[in-house]
């Protein structure tokens, strides 16, 4: 008997289709694990589940629950069905508490709202949940506000609000995608644990293979709406028998070749030396601030075409290091300099070009209101003589063609392109002024696997075809292994561990580094571990 | 979505406005009666086929009147919010961009302008410098300088964190540069949005200031003026309060629609999106 059984669930959003006849089937206890690319409907078949799609939605097909039709319940009806019977795990796990209110009485009013009772009782409910999600007590009181809490400890609790009425089911959508490593190892076990307790069923949404691998039972693999392949986990993964499930595994790990690894004597092209970063800490009355050090005494080198990698955890200090390397900001103690020579937010615009950057989030890197030519084109500020506008074009098309788009590109704004072509856009501008290095932050985080597997390649061809020097700023240690040469590990504002990244992996030296390795899921290991 | 509602809020709004503004302008080609002519013989009277909305105390057309009032506090709020959002913009990038002591300094004198009740002071300052539409405009818009001013820092202060414009630091533009190619036009949606409503404000307190005698001197008609006139014959003429009153309160709700409507049209967390 199914504990949840979805027929031909379609989507429509005007008319879009979202879904296109979903059909699945979870047992009591089950774990299922849903895979695939942003777009591909993991999400809004979780919402749906829960009644939860968007206003203006169409939706058609049955959603049967322990035998009730999802579909057919009023809105009302449906409240109690959320979190009593079905809870829901978020993503953002710094927006899915209410900041105003207390821990206890977040988890408590789930509570009070399916139960009734005293506010009291729903309290002490509420302490146990907590304390099952390893919030204890006493380091835990039930007044804490979410402000206090970590991103590891909030999604904690929101597990605990999900799992506090023991519900049959629980939905996690990227549960762990917004975290560091070593928490999200923690958050996986911690489900994990909760799931085998409560003998509940968990549906995992996630586009991390390694992530599914390593929990679920079963997996189904969506595409454009619908299942394309679904089976037992460990059975599934081995005979990859879609070819999509296939390309998923093979761009999950796949390794972007790159030709010569240059010389280690040549002069470098970036240079760190004993580079401190103080922030003021918050303001005090009547007496001085004790200032936050947010990198310390942190020194390296990027000598010419090497690819650097630095990993750490957020808040290691790894963003406030990059802006000092970019002479966004001044350090008050050290040196960075670029090209040999010294590099401050003083330093002549002319030297500026040899680094150029590209960040993180492929649609906050724009201002939407410009034309990809323009956008392209901004780093030319840099120059001493700046181009003719048909000379301008010419460049925004050369930089555009390197990078794999056509030249009528330049036309369009950074809207009209998926998030891998915005990122193809970023790497455009950041070559426009030919530096010699440039800084990626997080470069193909946000991605999907298959993207991501191709601008790992256009990057490690470029590198190659230009004698590009990076600084691979991630927190992916899948990621930093296949594409960097070397690696600096950082820890609270110091680089704690360097070397030839192979080295670095095979033998880590510092137990931190250590642990960030054996937190990172990895498909194969996971695959190994259930035997 | 909703949007139904809001593009009726948004056409009823623009349609209002629109009469409003046309209203004020034709006024200055034509009226149907001068108002600067009394015509005692019709003093008083009620809505004929002559005088639409009847006459007043003096015998000037109500309609007329109406019309050059529309006018007058149409140049007095549009000016004070051109005065508010030419001092409060430019004060509010500078503050969000060099952020230290400019910004305290910025923020402060904007706390000290809120501190005070505006149409209290504005009738002071109009008292002080003597009535009139000129002083009428700088009262008012002295007011208007520190909304534009903390909403302009506010909304820049975000747009500063975004990656686009540490990409522009990185292209190394100055903050000056940036704050023209990039903040400036993000801003500019909700500047349109916050002047209509400022404007509407204006308009509000160009009546109040020209109620107690300290804006738009006769013989140039004002709402405000002519509401204080018809006040003490409402037994008489009830209709002489209620044409200006109508006036104020119907060109008011139109530009809070207008207001309202392109809020949501233009609100800025959908800008990404389109």
């Amino acid at each position: 008997m199914a504990l949840l059984e979805i027929e031909n669930l379609r989507v429509t959003i005007g008319a879009t289709p979202i879904l296109n006849g979903l059909s699945l089937s979870l047992e009591p206890g089950q774990v299922l694990g849903v895979v695939g690319e942003s777009g591909s409907g993991k999400s809004m078949t979780a919402l749906s589940i829960l009644g939860l799609s968007p206003q203006g939605a169409q939706t058609t097909g049955a959603i049967r629950f322990d035998d009730q039709d999802l579909t057919r319940l009023s809105e009302t009806e449906l409240c109690g069905v959320r979190g009593a019977r079905i809870g829901m795990v978020f993503q953002e796990p710094m927006t899915a508490l209410n900041p105003v209110m207390t821990i206890g009485d977040q988890v408590a009013e789930v509570v009070r709202l399916h139960q009734g009772g005293s506010r009291a009782k729903a309290l002490e409910i509420a302490r146990q949940a907590l304390e099952r999600v390893g919030l204890p007590a006493e380091r835990f009181p039930l007044g804490r506000y979410p402000h206090e809490l970590s991103g590891g400890q909030r999604q904690r609790v929101a597990i605990a609000i999900a799992i506090v009425l023991s519900p049959r089911l629980i939905i996690a959508d990227e549960p762990t995608t917004a975290l560091d490593v070593t928490t999200q190892a923690q958050i996986l076990e911690l489900l994990r644990r909760l799931v085998r307790e409560d003998g509940a069923a968990l549906i995992l949404v996630s586009h991390d293979l390694a992530v599914v691998a390593g929990l679920a039972d079963h997996v189904a693999v969506m595409k454009d709406g619908r299942i394309v392949e679904t089976g037992e986990t460990s059975a599934l993964f081995s005979e990859l028998k879609h070819p999509y499930t296939r390309a998923l595994a093979a761009d999950a790990t796949r390794v972007p070749v790159r030709r010569g690894h240059p010389a280690s004597s040549a002069q470098p092209v970036l240079e760190a030396e004993n580079v401190v970063r103080d922030y003021p800490g918050p303001r005090r009355f009547l007496r001085a601030t004790i200032p936050f050090r947010a990198v310390s005494e942190v020194s390296l080198a990027i000598r010419p075409g090497e690819i650097v990698g630095l990993v750490g955890e957020s808040g290691c200090g790894k963003s406030t290091l990059l802006r000092t390397l970019l002479a966004l900001e001044t350090p008050q103690g050290g040196q960075v300099r670029l090209s040999g020579q010294p590099f401050s937010p003083a330093s002549p615009r002319a030297l500026r070009r040899h680094i150029q950057v590209v960040f993180q989030d492929p649609h906050g890197s724009f201002d939407p209101r410009w034309t990809v030519e323009r956008l392209v084109a901004e780093p030319l500020h840099l120059l001493n003589d700046r181009p003719s506008p048909a000379d301008r074009r010419r460049k925004v098309e050369a930089a555009l063609a390197k990078v794999g788009l056509p030249a009528q590109a330049a036309d369009r704004h950074p809207h009209q392109f998926s998030g891998g072509q915005r990122q193809r856009i970023a790497i455009a501008r950041a070559l426009i002024v030919e530096p010699s290095v440039i800084a990626l932050d997080e470069a193909v985080s946000a991605l999907d696997v298959t993207v991501r597997a191709e601008v790992l390649d256009l990057l490690a061809g470029l590198s190659d075809e230009l004698g590009l020097a990076y600084l691979f700023v991630s927190h992916d240690m899948g990621v930093v292994r296949g594409l960097t040469d070397r690696v600096l590990v950082m820890k609270a504002g110091r680089i704690i561990e360097e070397g030839p990244t192979a080295e670095v992996f095979a033998n880590p030296q510092h137990p931190y580094t250590a642990q960030l390795i054996a937190a990172t899921p990895d498909l194969d290991r996971a695959l190994a571990a259930r035997g | 979505m909703s949007a139904p509602r809001h593009s009726a809020s948004l056409a009823v709004g623009a349609a209002i406005s629109a009469v409003f503004v046309v209203a004020a302008l034709g006024s200055l080609a034509w009226t149907p009666y001068d108002v600067a002519t009394f015509d005692i013989a019709h003093r008083l009277r009620g809505p004929s086929a002559g005088h639409w909305f009847g006459a007043d105390h003096f015998g000037r057309d109500t309609l007329s009147m109406i019309l050059v009032g529309a006018r007058n506090a149409l140049a007095v709020s549009l000016v004070a919010v051109l005065l508010g959002a030419g001092v409060g913009v430019p004060a509010g990038l500078l503050a969000a961009a060099r952020r230290g002591w400019i910004d305290e300094l910025v923020m402060r004198s904007n706390d000290v302008v809120f501190a005070f009740p505006s149409l209290i002071l504005a009738i002071l300052l109009t008292a002080v410098l003597g009535p009139g539409a000129i002083n009428a405009v700088i009262a008012i818009g002295v007011f208007n300088i520190p909304v534009f001013a903390r909403l302009t820092r506010g909304s820049a202060l975000s747009l500063w964190t975004r990656d686009y414009v540490l990409a522009a630091r990185t292209a190394g533009k100055g903050t000056a540069r940036i704050s023209f190619e990039h903040i400036l036009p993000g801003l500019f949606s909700i500047l349109i949005v916050q002047a209509t409503l400022q404007f509407s404000l204006g308009i509000i307190a160009e009546a109040g200031l020209s109620y107690v005698g300290l804006g738009v001197q006769p013989p140039a008609a004002s709402w405000g003026k002519m509401l204080a006139d018809a006040q003490t014959l409402i037994g008489v003429a009830p209709l002489q309060a209620i044409f200006p009153g109508l006036a104020i309160v119907v060109t008011v709700l139109g530009l809070n629609l207008l207001g309202d409507g392109l809020r949501d049209r233009l609100d800025p967390r959908l800008d990404e999106e389109r």
